[in-house]
């Protein structure tokens, strides 16, 4: 059977039902210029573009892809819908492979509308590109499964919406995105390091701004294991709790 | 041929049995139905035959093949049609049908053909770009049966397909369901109208408290019934005020008490309706109808499982 047939046409689907829909693109252009805004308006000392944009690209990245993909595959559990796919005959890695390309493509869009606003107000020269691309791309990848493992945990679209928050908010500040991790409390330390987007926006505040703290092929490689656990987790979850 | 075969079938939820080792099989091109009232364990047979749950023992098998530990090979083969209709509702008709063709790998030229000929085949056409959230009960169902057999698959799992829609819709279901078999689909039906079973099915099995009491073809199970004479009585007036003395005067025969002031009278041997109407008659209870009944599949049911057809439907609130 052409598994890729299905498994573009699930992509399609969701991209055109659910990320593309114009609430979606809004939320992507407006969260990271309300945080961009917030952090000039509230600084007393003159804050420069350059040094936010890694926590901006970080965040919109988190926000875009965690809650879009808990509430949409509970939505669809709770129609019954998602029936459907699991009774198609593609393996469930390949389904949700599926199901979360959607999401992650819709978190490395959402990446680049920050860089795309910054461009306007600093320069961008001496930013190690692939590094931006290969960072965002894994960002992406980890919020991304990690709304996967939320809407697994969860059986109502509410309870995605705040299971997500119970997550993203904790690391807003924990993940060294606006405050640095050599600012935090020394108990909270372990804290971030076990948290992905810890390695996702030291990565890209050595490429953007040369000032990350941990090597980066260590935080590839923390951002890969990451990505593999999350998704393993949620496989095995999914057999073991909708496949009865 | 057997197309499938159930073996031994348990499932168990968190210690309590909803298949007790249930053992039927499903021969090509044939429409077997599954038989039995709400909670008996139908929709959880379904889901482990086709993959939506797991077995907690025994085999089934497609073409002889086991597919208990594989079920993705043995899902393209399937069609299945849920109980309740689960197309997308923000898709309209035509994309919900090629969406659910591509999900078996179709071909987008391939996909869009069969997609227009069943809309064509379920008098759907005029609804084909409205969305599926706009469409009624009986559109919604067709359209589902519709996505179930795109792909064109060599067995069909109906789950109550005309439960809670109207009659109109339920008996163009019928005819698209006896279409189907006419060109060669094995389907498997569950249902709790016997009245749709008996009509549509060629063998069926009944299913009670998760084990299959009794299967046959429908001329078997009637069997069951034969010798059996019902006469049904409507009188004048209340049938309970001289019940006692009926069955004193009759005590070879069985009553079952209808609405309206129908008696249904059961007895193994011919009747004789004249001493029947002069009883009635001498009591002040006029006779209007005596009707002779053949007994149906919904007797042997009834028999078999002891539970009462009006009981099963109104579990589930239908027409």
């Amino acid at each position: 059977m052409k598994t890729w047939i299905a498994f573009a046409n699930i992509l399609i689907k969701d991209m055109r039902s659910y990320y593309l829909k114009p609430p979606n693109i809004s939320w992507g252009l407006i969260f990271p210029v309300a945080w961009t805004l917030m952090f000039f308006l509230r600084s007393p000392v003159p804050v420069d573009v350059r040094d936010l944009l890694p926590g901006v690209i970080a965040l919109s990245i988190l926000f875009g892809t965690t809650s879009m993909l808990a509430v949409t595959i509970t939505f669809e559990r709770k129609s019954r819908s998602f029936e459907r796919l699991l009774l198609a005959p593609i393996s469930l890695n390949l389904l949700m492979l599926s199901k979360t390309s959607g999401a992650i493509l819709f978190g490395v869009i959402n990446a680049f509308i920050p860089i795309i606003f910054a461009s306007f107000m600093t320069g961008l020269s001496g930013i190690r590109w692939p590094m931006v691309l290969g960072s965002v791309i894994l960002i992406a990848i980890t919020s991304t499964f990690m709304g996967l493992f939320i809407a697994v945990s969860v059986s109502q679209v509410f309870e995605a919406q705040t299971f997500s928050n119970f997550f993203r908010f904790p690391m807003l500040f924990l993940c060294g995105l606006f405050i640095p991790l050599t600012d935090l409390p020394v108990f909270l330390l372990p804290v971030s390091y076990v948290l992905p987007l810890t390695y996702g926006v030291d990565i890209l505040k050595t490429a953007i701004n040369d000032n990350g703290l941990i090597s980066v092929p260590l935080s590839f490689l923390s951002l890969a294991a990451f990505s593999v656990l999350l998704f393993a987790y949620s496989i095995y979850n999914v057999n073991r709790k909708w496949i009865h | 041929m057997k197309i499938i075969e159930a073996e031994d079938l348990k499932k168990n939820y968190n210690g309590l049995t909803a298949v007790e080792g249930v053992n039927f099989h499903i021969k090509q091109g044939e429409i077997f139905g599954f038989l039995g009232p709400n909670g008996a364990g139908k929709t959880t047979t379904i889901n482990m035959l086709t993959g939506l749950s797991k077995i907690t023992s025994g085999t089934v098998k497609l073409l002889g093949e086991d597919y208990s530990r594989n079920v993705k090979k043995a899902q393209a083969m399937m069609g299945i049609v849920p109980d309740e209709s689960n197309l997308y509702e923000e898709l309209d008709g035509w994309e919900n049908l090629c969406f659910c063709g591509a999900l078996y790998g179709m071909d987008k030229n391939l996909r869009e053909e069969r997609a227009s000929q069943l809309l064509h085949e379920f008098g759907l056409e005029e609804a084909a770009r409205k969305p599926f959230k706009a469409y009624s009960k009986g559109m919604k169902r067709k359209l589902t049966i519709a996505a179930g057999i795109i792909h064109q698959p060599q067995i069909l799992f109906l789950d109550e397909p005309t439960t809670g829609i109207d009659v109109a819709f339920a008996r163009q279901i019928r005819n698209l369901i006896v279409d189907l078999h006419n060109k060669g689909t094995t389907i498997f039906l569950t249902t709790h109208y016997i009245e749709e079973a008996e009509r549509l099915c060629e063998r069926l099995a009944f299913i009670v408290q998760g084990k299959i009491v009794r299967e046959g073809t429908v001329e078997e199970l009637m069997q069951e019934t034969q010798g059996e004479n019902i006469v049904n009585f409507t009188l004048g007036g209340d049938f309970s005020e001289i019940d006692e003395d009926f069955r004193s005067y009759f005590p070879a025969y069985d009553i079952k008490m209808g609405r309206d002031n129908v008696v249904s009278i059961h007895s193994q041997s011919t009747f004789t309706l004249l001493p029947l109407v002069r009883f009635f008659e001498e009591r002040d209870l006029p006779v209007y109808e005596a009707k002779i009944i053949r007994p149906s599949l919904e007797e042997v049911f009834v028999k078999v499982t002891g539970i009462e057809l009006q009981k099963m439907q109104n579990q589930r609130g239908d027409r």
